[in-house]
């Protein structure tokens, strides 16, 4: 049996040989390098974007996808790589995102009104190489439509993105990338918060409306994470907590942040 | 001082041939002349092998198996000459435009640069033939003995200085070109070769041949010698191709746009620089359809366009062919000529090539001629106007903006920006506007319905009321407000943060987008 078995091996070794190094070995493969989203409570709990893998972003709308795309962004540029967006259904904002530091020079959007242009044009993108992230937005694309895309699509792109230095980024509303995605976030809106929400009338003083939106608290939850596990696994911990796995983060409106003081903004101006 | 002479000998054939290099391989005559009158006035060597000579009628040339006829094209007779001035100007900056088929250079001081004398005229020589023309050089310290020994010697040939009657003594009158008259007197005298003119009495040739006789004199004796009449370089590179059957099909017009964008590249790049702009003009044949026309209306409303012409400006010069030519298709693909083409003319502008290199700690960007191609190639999926990257505009106008070229600043050490420590709320916007119903109470919304949804208000922000653009057709005036909107249990999505805005013009509601 012993030299039955040697003998296959050695049979599967030489027919493979040239073309795989050592079939009955797993390839070593080391850890991702990380970078920064710009949101740190995300970043420390997740370790960061994973470069040259697909990292997957999904929820409802009013979740905060779209920030989290945009401080990814605004991280990435600021740090002078250059980004791409593929925008699926045309609904970027280049205002807003101009306001959460995008350097939109270094951003690249294709505005897409199909999701096979948008596939398309993403595949182009990674074979061209170069780009720091590639952005898929499939917010607004209806679900039932992302389902039917065929999960041999994603794991070419993840191989297309494999070995390179590009953090491939997909935001959509179900999760469809399945394993092929080196992190996988899930993100849910909460209440939003509100400052004199109770006048009704705009105020003179300040030429401000009765009540102002703040923003609105994000509840993460981390469905996947390769290189997490991994580097648990390295530190020989034997359980993932529940608390690691959600993380809640504020996202603030650009108005509140930059006008006034918080003991400023909650005083009644009327 | 030493002279470098270059002489394409049968300039006529080889500038054809230089677009078409396998007619080297075959029988080839050019015929020129009035329809039907056409006459060959030149050949190749395996045309005279057959038999076909000068003067033939095209009906004649036609008896002879295999020989391919073409006719003489004066714009492929220009381009050869600048490719071939192109080529002296990559080994020195004084060149004399003597003729369409000779070109004369000063090659003095080149020595450190090149090597010796015979290592220019075979830099020369190669230069030449990279683009596509078989040439002979020749050097000398005198002009016209270079000339002349250009013209008459095949190869490359050195005279040591002093040493040109030597050279010059074995060639007939004839290379000297003199006027039809003096070589009828020269051939009455029994004067044959450069030496036996050279022999005659200067005093008494003048009394009897005149200016031209003594001239003709000094040459034959490898005196001649005169200052150069320096060139100025052209601004542009143009390339030629007619064809004899129109084309409509993109690959057999790729084909011969390959071989036009090699040719110019090779101009370009022996003239150390890159091509910063391609400009195709395509001259089209008259489409059938168009005399066809259906209606009595429509008759001559609508011509069919007698040239097309396309253009790629590269944000970064290059002068790689097969990247450019790959751009061209891409472009082409996109936006194909209306009708067969039957004649090519493709311009080059010149630019400085790229000389920054990539910081070493600079992060990863795209290649900027890799970048350029895929931005051809998402523009043929997405169209051009969906691709770039914007621009805000200096308005309060909601959604204002517009898309500028995306292009990758190449700088050395690139600045390193700070990117806001906060996370801000993003929006999500609807292109076009969503239409919206909303019920006011007190002016502010309590019910607004969506998408087929009728939500209640929980939160209301607003107005918000912008206007603008008032002495112009395009005024906007409008109230937005930011809602929390409580759909019913049960749909997409149960809460939202949205945007309503009110036209106060139109008077009508829209969704503008939502936070996210």
């Amino acid at each position: 049996m012993h030299l039955k078995s040697s003998a296959l091996r050695l049979h599967v070794e030489s027919a493979l040989s040239g073309r795989v190094l050592s079939p009955f070995c797993l390839a070593e493969t080391a850890l991702p390098t990380t970078v920064p989203a710009g949101i740190p409570l995300l970043d420390q709990a997740t370790g960061g974007l994973p470069r040259g893998g697909l990292t997957e972003i999904y929820g409802p709308a009013c979740s905060g996808k779209t920030s989290f795309l945009q401080s990814a962004l605004a991280t990435r540029t600021a740090s002078a790589e250059v980004c791409a967006l593929v925008d699926a259904q045309d609904s970027f904002d280049p205002a807003c995102a101009q306001s959460a530091g995008v350097a939109l020079k270094q951003l690249l959007w294709i505005r897409c009104r199909t999701l096979d242009n948008a596939f398309r044009s993403v595949d182009v993108l990674l074979n061209g190489g170069g780009f720091g992230m590639v952005a898929l937005d499939l917010s607004d694309t209806p679900a039932r439509l992302v389902r039917q895309i065929p999960l041999n699509v994603w794991f070419r792109l993840r191989r297309t993105v494999e070995n390179t230095s590009t953090i491939l980024l997909v935001l959509s509303r179900e999760s469809n990338a399945k394993t092929c995605a080196s992190l996988v976030l899930r993100l849910e809106g909460e209440t939003a918060a509100w400052s004199l929400r109770h006048r009704l009338r705009a105020s003179r003083i300040l030429h401000t409306p009765a009540c102002l939106l703040d923003g609105w608290t994000t509840a993460t939850e981390i469905i996947r994470s390769t290189a997490r596990r991994k580097k648990l696994h390295f530190l020989n911990h034997s359980t993932n907590s529940e608390d690691q796995d959600h993380v809640r983060f504020t996202l603030r409106s650009k108005e509140i942040h930059s006008h006034l003081p918080d003991h400023e903004r909650m005083k009644d101006p009327g | 001082m030493a002279f470098a002479a270059i002489f394409v000998p049968n300039f006529i054939f080889q500038s054809i041939a230089r677009s078409e290099p396998e007619l080297r391989i075959q029988p080839v005559a050019i015929i020129e002349g009035p329809p039907p009158t056409y006459r060959v006035i030149a050949n190749n060597r395996l045309a005279q092998i057959l038999g076909v000579t000068s003067g033939l009628t095209k009906a004649s040339a036609e008896q002879f198996a295999g020989v391919q006829i073409r006719h003489r094209n004066s714009a492929q007779e220009n381009a050869a000459h600048m490719a071939l001035l192109d080529a002296a100007w990559s080994v020195s900056s004084r060149v004399e435009d003597a003729a369409p088929n000779a070109l004369l250079t000063d090659i003095d001081g080149l020595a450190r640069l090149f090597g010796s004398e015979e290592e220019i005229a075979r830099r020369l020589l190669f230069r030449v033939s990279e683009l596509g023309l078989d040439a002979n050089v020749a050097v000398s310290t005198n002009v016209e003995s270079a000339r002349i020994l250009a013209r008459a010697v095949p190869g490359v040939t050195i005279v040591p200085p002093g040493q040109e009657p030597r050279f010059l003594e074995t060639l007939p009158v004839a290379m000297l070109a003199p006027s039809p008259q003096l070589a009828e007197i020269f051939e009455r005298w029994g004067i044959t070769s450069c030496k036996s003119l050279a022999s005659l009495p200067v005093l008494a040739l003048s009394e009897r041949a005149g200016q031209e006789g003594v001239h003709l004199h000094t040459l034959a004796s490898g005196r001649g010698n005169r200052p150069l009449l320096v060139a100025q370089p052209a601004d542009s590179f143009l390339e030629f191709f007619e064809l004899d059957d129109a084309i409509d099909n993109l690959e057999p017009l790729s084909f011969l746009l390959g071989r036009l964008l090699q040719q110019l590249c090779a101009r370009v790049s022996a003239r150390a620089l890159s091509v910063g702009m391609v400009q195709v003009n395509f001259e089209l044949e008259e489409a059938f359809e168009s005399t066809i026309v259906p209606s009595g209306e429509s008759r001559g409303a609508m011509p069919s366009p007698k040239t097309f012409s396309c253009t790629l400006q590269l944000p970064v010069a290059c002068s790689d062919a097969t990247l450019l030519l790959k751009l061209l298709r891409l472009r082409l693909q996109s936006q194909p000529p209306g009708a067969p083409v039957r004649r090519i003319c493709m311009r080059a502008e010149p630019a400085r090539s790229r000389a920054v290199q990539s910081g070493l700690f600079a992060p990863v960007s795209p290649d900027p001629q890799k970048l350029e191609l895929t931005l051809a190639r998402i523009a043929a999926v997405v169209g051009e106007s969906n691709l770039g990257s914007p621009q805000l505009l200096d308005t309060h106008r909601p959604d204002a903006f517009h898309m500028r070229k995306f292009s990758v600043a190449v700088s050395a050490s690139p600045p390193l920006q700070k990117a806001s420590s906060a996370t801000q709320t993003a929006f999500r916007v609807f292109r076009p506007p969503l239409p919206a119903w909303v019920q006011l109470q007190r002016n502010v919304p309590v019910r607004v319905a969506l998408q087929g949804m009728l939500g209640t208000v929980v939160h209301a922000s607003g107005p918000w009321r912008t206007s603008g653009d008032w002495w112009e057709d395009r005024s906007w005036q409008e109230d937005a407000w930011d809602l929390e909107i409580q759909f019913p249990a049960g749909s997409v999505t149960p809460q939202a943060l949205y945007r309503i805005c009110c036209d106060l013009r139109l008077e009508k509601w829209w969704a503008r987008g939502f936070y996210d």
